[in-house]
């Protein structure tokens, strides 16, 4: 048993939904108590999608239980079947009715219904969505994909995409539009937009481009030894990564790699002096495994930042994170508990935070900038505009939305300059949003309902004093980087055992820690 | 002020349906019952699917630490039942050290918890001897096999029922939780009546003694109380059904009821009445021209379908096609009940595929529906209410009157407000 306060990841058959909820013309039979449709919102409201999950619920209740559960299971089943008429049945259990053992599977495999049924085993009290996902598209692969004719033309599938995913919709576009440009066009993209018969003609593409290894991996790595088909490693989010998977597909299909890049802005964006101001920044860096990792290198050699620390909430992905965590003379932070990952954060007291919806709200209570870059998702994760992760224009889009949260670097030397102005004062804040510094304002997409603790300026050291002209002087310094002077300051004070912080401390602490 | 229709719902058949229920369940209670229970905590002994629904259904995260929490089942429990109690000891320890704030703590069961008959009635015994006199530990079931949506509070409120301090006193006892500015309107209400010893469950916090006993006479602000009704009733106290206090007429006849109960004198009721019931009124005017002549059908969510549907036939000028409730207690949505003239479909529980058939084939000109559908129905042109709303905001008694009406007008101004062109 283990507390839990809030999720970074719902339960397996949330996965099994976004595999089924992207796809069109496959249904999905859920064995689960009424209460479990709540799932549905996740679609409708959250991604606004304008029809309702294929995804039918036993809903059974508690009289239900002993007497005829199985029988509720078959008659949904038939039901789902005649009124749906899909190309395909998965059938499958969410966590209690995988403890009460119907055997769903088994039942709809003799019901003699004419189209494939596929039972998923997703164990509810081990595993988590990514995997449920994960394990749902592979089945569907294996149970429908053959060998089949290669397309004429060199052409690629792209794998792992699903209904729920973050920028999922807009990664498809740009990376049709840049394999367009070598010369490959595009067999089947799946999970999202395809259909149970889409899922049979998958060997006729040359190669798979794996997008997302959370929920696409399994089946690649099935399709490559079974159909054949290689499969790309590079995930391309950045401008490196971006160029190492052309490169990647260059040395699988023999096309050239060289594609039109005009429309990229990122480098030049970042060499531009209005961007020195990003030199350095120290970073924290939480989210799935392959956001956290494609963050970390954009983070480093595109923006300049420090990477001061980096972690994933998927332990399916803990190995290659801590690998380049240790590259980055880091050690990975791998857990689920949103707890550890805010007193990490605490600990850490990076400028920025690159994470999940979870940790803007963490930055937004301490104070600290966040840009999100990864699920779990949020309404605001759909824009309506284009605004994908891949490609080079998922560059673009990187560079403005983690620029947008801190202090634009004009604006960051006017105030140093006109620090005593009035406008410029403590509340002021960014001018681009609203006037208000982030931990003061809380935003109206997600309200607090609680009491935010605000950004915590006490000492660290109840023996530890300030001066009082330590204190005035310390509240000259523009409040965004006044926490962390103040913490600097106190580390310096008691490693030299230092008791009364004076200006001067102050000073040698801010030569100390000049960089 | 309201006259029952002698051809009223009351007697009308219950079109009853089993299929896919799309509803919630009783654990989304959680979300504003640990708003108006300021030291109490909540730990749900359930799955990763209970704490992925409590954060979902919230709509919002609610940040810094709620008070609520999952103590998420793990293969491990799944294998021995002790093992469980002493998992729980430990979880429930940690959260009390972490949390000497709380001073209530529910256990709430689950369908996994159910399921394995994971007892926490013994659990919630065991730990209260532990922790008394500092936290009380009760126990109810949130869980879907068991509770719909607001079942929750009402299980929780009913858990509270036996361990409540005995009173011969005459008191009135109001059940259910309201926003605390709803909740001291009422209170001024009442006690420019001259009605003062008022009690409401649940209180704020454990401090505020809540006492009952064969004087206390008890009336429902919420239709879904039915647990607690019975558990009260069990205690000896009695109950006043009433309309419930949706709109101008609908606060005017539950507040008459309990006047009337108390001896309070027809002039004193109009003086207190006659001024809020005039604002309510004007707003409600404001709010109806929108709603007046149009046609509405509910699809079953939080049990207060009857009651809205009332406040919208009789002082909205709408028309029901359809009140669909999860359950239907007559007991207490009776008095709504028989304020509706006959026509509309009444139906409890659900087959969501055959529901939506019918309300497609009726086109109304506006649904009242759970998230998971609104969206959907939008998409194929009809005009939305998402239901949950009208658990989370404030919207009973005279002052919310206007509110309450806006709530469902918005939906259709919005739709006459977006050019079609935009639309298409």
């Amino acid at each position: 048993m283990k507390l839990t306060v809030w999720t970074y990841e719902g339960p397996p058959h949330v996965g099994a939904m976004r595999v089924a909820t992207g796809m069109t013309n496959l249904h999905y039979v859920l064995h689960a108590p009424q209460g479990d449709t709540y799932a549905d919102l996740l679609f409708t409201m959250i991604e606004r999608r304008n029809h309702r999950p294929p995804v039918t619920y036993t809903t059974f209740q508690a009289r239900d239980l002993g007497s005829d559960t199985a029988n509720l299971f078959k008659t949904a089943c038939q039901d789902a079947y005649e009124r749906f008429k899909p190309e395909a049945i998965l059938v499958g259990a969410s966590c209690t009715a995988e403890l009460i053992q119907d055997d769903p599977g088994g039942m709809a495999e003799n019901m003699g219904l004419e189209v494939p049924v596929i039972a998923l085993e997703l164990p509810s009290y081990q595993r988590k969505e990514n995997y449920g996902a994960d394990e749902t598209f592979f089945q569907l692969v294996r149970a429908l994909a053959r060998p089949v004719e290669k397309t004429a033309q060199i052409t690629c599938n792209l794998i792992g995409p699903t209904a729920l995913g973050f920028r999922h919709r807009d990664d498809i576009d740009e990376l049709s539009g840049l394999l367009s440009d070598m010369g490959v066009s595009v067999n089947v993209v799946a999970p999202m937009g395809s259909t149970p018969s889409d899922i049979k003609r998958l060997g006729a593409a040359h190669f798979n481009v794996l997008m997302y290894p959370e929920t696409g991996e399994t089946a690649a790595r099935w399709m490559e030894r079974d159909l054949g088909l290689p499969y790309t490693k590079v995930v391309p989010i950045g401008v490196g990564a971006t160029r190492d998977f052309l490169n990647e597909v260059s040395q699988i299909t023999g096309l050239s790699p060289v594609v039109d890049d005009t429309r990229l802005r990122l480098p030049w964006y970042s060499a531009s002096v209005d961007s020195t101001y990003l030199t350095g920044k120290r970073v924290f860096i939480f989210g799935d495994g392959t956001h956290a990792m494609t963050a970390a290198r954009i983070a480093r050699d595109e923006m300049g930042f420090e990477v001061v620390g980096i972690g994933c909430y998927n332990r399916e992905m803990a190995r290659p994170v801590r690998a380049l965590a240790k590259s980055f003379g880091l050690e990975a932070l791998i857990t689920d508990d949103y707890l550890e990952v805010e007193r990490c954060i605490e600990n850490l007291s990076p400028e920025m935070i690159l994470g999940t919806q979870m940790e803007r709200h963490i930055g937004k209570r301490l104070g600290i900038p966040c840009a999100v870059i990864s699920a779990p998702v949020h309404v605001q994760d759909f824009p309506s505009r284009y605004s994908p992760q891949m490609g080079f224009e998922g560059a673009n889009v990187i560079f403005d939305t983690w620029v947008h949260p801190l202090v634009m670097g004009l604006e960051e030397h006017l105030l140093h300059m006109f620090r005593d102005d009035f406008e410029f004062n403590d509340e002021a804040g960014p001018s681009h949003h609203g006037g208000h510094a982030a931990q003061r304002a809380p935003s109206v997409d997600s309200v607090d309902l609680e009491p935010t603790k605000g950004l915590e300026l006490q000492s660290q050291s109840l023996e530890m004093t300030w001066l009082s002209d330590a204190e005035k002087e310390l509240k000259k310094i523009p409040f965004f980087v006044r926490g962390k002077a103040r913490r600097n300051t106190e580390t310096y004070a008691l490693t030299q055992g230092v008791k009364k912080i004076s200006v001067d401390t102050l000073y040698e602490a801010k030569a100390h820690y000049a960089r | 002020m309201l006259k029952s229709n002698p051809t009223s719902c009351s007697n009308a058949p219950i079109l009853k349906e089993r299929g896919q229920r799309e509803v919630f369940c009783g654990l989304t209670s959680i979300i504003w019952l640990h708003r108006k229970m300021q030291d109490a905590f909540f730990l749900v002994v359930g799955s990763r699917t209970c704490a992925h629904l409590l954060q979902s259904a919230a709509g919002v995260m609610i940040f810094a630490e709620p008070r609520f929490g999952t103590a998420i089942l793990e293969e491990t429990d799944l294998a021995g039942l002790a093992d469980a109690q002493q998992e729980l000891d430990r979880e429930v320890e940690r959260l009390l050290s972490r949390r000497p704030d709380i001073r209530q703590l529910f256990l709430v069961g689950s369908c996994p918890s159910e399921v394995i008959k994971l007892d926490l009635a013994k659990a919630a015994q065991r730990l209260s001897q532990l922790y008394a006199p500092s936290v009380r530990v009760l126990n109810f079931t949130g869980s879907g096999i068991e509770t719909t949506f607001t079942q929750g509070e009402d299980e929780c409120l009913a858990s509270m029922v036996p361990v409540l301090n005995e009173s011969g006193q005459k008191q009135l006892l109001v059940i259910g939780a309201l926003p605390d500015v709803v909740e001291d309107q009422m209170r001024n209400l009442l006690s420019a009546m001259g009605i003062n010893d008022v009690a409401v469950l649940p209180a704020t916090s454990a401090k505020h003694a809540v006492t009952v006993g064969k004087n206390t006479i008890f009336v429902a602000t919420q239709p879904f109380l039915g647990e607690t009704h019975s558990a009260l009733e069990r205690r000896g106290a009695r109950h006043l059904p009433a309309p419930f206090p949706f709109g101008a007429e609908g606060t005017t006849a539950w507040l008459n009821v309990i006047a009337t109960e108390f001896g309070i004198s027809n002039e004193r009721f109009e003086q207190v009445v006659s001024a809020p019931r005039a604002r309510a009124r004007k707003a409600i005017s404001q709010a109806s021209e929108v709603l007046s002549g149009k046609s509405v059908f509910f699809f079953p969510d939080s049990q207060l379908e009857i009651p809205l549907a009332r406040f919208l036939v009789a002082e909205c000028g709408m028309t029901a096609i359809e009140i669909g409730a999860p359950f239907i207690h007559k007991g207490l949505v009776g008095p709504d009940l028989d304020l509706i003239p006959e026509g509309p479909v009444i139906s409890e529980g659900q087959d969501v595929d055959l529901q939506l058939d019918r309300v497609l084939k009726a086109r109304p000109d506006l649904t009242v529906c759970g998230l998971g559908l609104a969206n959907p129905l939008e998409a194929k042109g009809l005009t939305t209410k998402w239901a949950i709303e009208l658990v989370f905001t404030p919207v009973h008694f005279y002052e919310q009157a206007g509110d309450l009406a806006g709530l469902f007008s918005r939906p259709l101004r919005r739709r006459a407000a977006l050019s079609r062109e935009a639309a298409a």
